[in-house]
């Protein structure tokens, strides 16, 4: 059942990117290009989907557990640590150059275009490379 | 040049935004795609791996549902460069789980829920992507 839910919803949320456009890496890159081909059209992807989950959480959080969990998994650290700073800029710098964040980079596997085939295996080794280094850093700070 | 499309990008920006919703709705999770894909490969710490997997394949096969309903079809340019897309997959790869979140999770799901941690790692890989992109066509393109 969850696995429907979920197949469902990941659909809706790729639908979404296809629609906005965030799908497209050149589109990504002319929002990103503030001083050439600038294209404003992802502020309106970022401002749809935070008025709506912004308004959409205040809601659904009201309630006292999710429909299929015992609980909320909601982040509660407040902290900013290195790995804040030092995550979001290597990931800003893959970005800029490929125009490609995950989700829309496995939006657009099935089209098959040479440059995602080359970018999404090697997202997920650098995903799993951060997986595991995270996990040998916690296990050293433990001891 | 790409388009300006404001209405068609708030649209689809609000299908991302209840997706996120229903996600929490259901589960109780962030929907953080670095998190929920990183998280189909194993280890498997927390369970769930399958409603991942299902959450995955949805994404994957949006365009084609896309396409086959609306009859359009999808445009995208992606660079042919097949260096510069593999060291861009490895940083977006781990970049994002090293921080905990990329676009979706720290922008869309962080920001609404009013995070300090996910306002302060938007900051960061928005002005990286900006510079990015500053130095690749006006400085080295230019």
């Amino acid at each position: 059942m969850s696995f429907f839910i979920n197949l469902a919803l990941g659909l809706l949320f790729g639908v979404g990117l296809v629609i906005s456009g965030m799908s497209n890496p050149a589109k990504v890159l002319n929002f990103l290009d503030l001083f050439g081909t600038w294209d404003p059209s992802l502020a309106f992807v970022m401002g749809g989907a935070v008025l709506v989950a912004f308004i959409g959480f205040k809601v659904v959080l009201k309630r006292p557990a999710p429909i299929a969990a015992d609980r909320f998994q909601l982040p509660t650290r407040n902290d900013i640590d290195s790995p804040l700073v030092i995550g979001p800029a290597l990931f800003g710098i893959g970005w800029g150059l490929g125009g490609f964040c995950p989700g829309p980079a496995l939006t657009a596997l099935p089209l098959a275009a040479a440059g995602t085939l080359a970018f999404v295996p090697a997202m997920f080794l650098g995903m799993w490379a951060a997986r595991m280094l995270g996990q040998a850093r916690t296990a050293r700070s433990s001891t | 040049m790409t388009e300006f499309t404001p209405l068609a990008s708030t649209i689809g920006g609000m299908m991302i935004g209840l997706s996120a919703v229903l996600l929490m709705l259901w589960e109780g999770r962030i929907a953080g795609i670095s998190g929920i894909a990183s998280r189909i490969l194993p280890p498997y710490s927390d369970g769930m791996p399958t409603s991942r997997l299902g959450f995955v394949i949805g994404l994957i096969a949006a365009p084609l549902a896309y396409i086959l309903f609306s009859g359009n079809t999808v445009e995208q340019t992606v660079s042919s460069s097949l260096p510069l897309m593999v060291t861009a997959g490895l940083l977006v790869g781990f970049g994002s789980v090293w921080g905990n979140g990329c676009t979706s999770g720290h922008g869309v799901c962080g920001l609404s829920r009013l995070s300090k941690r996910s306002f302060v790692a938007t900051v960061i890989f928005m002005a990286a992507a900006i510079v990015t992109v500053f130095i690749t066509r006006h400085i080295i393109g230019a």
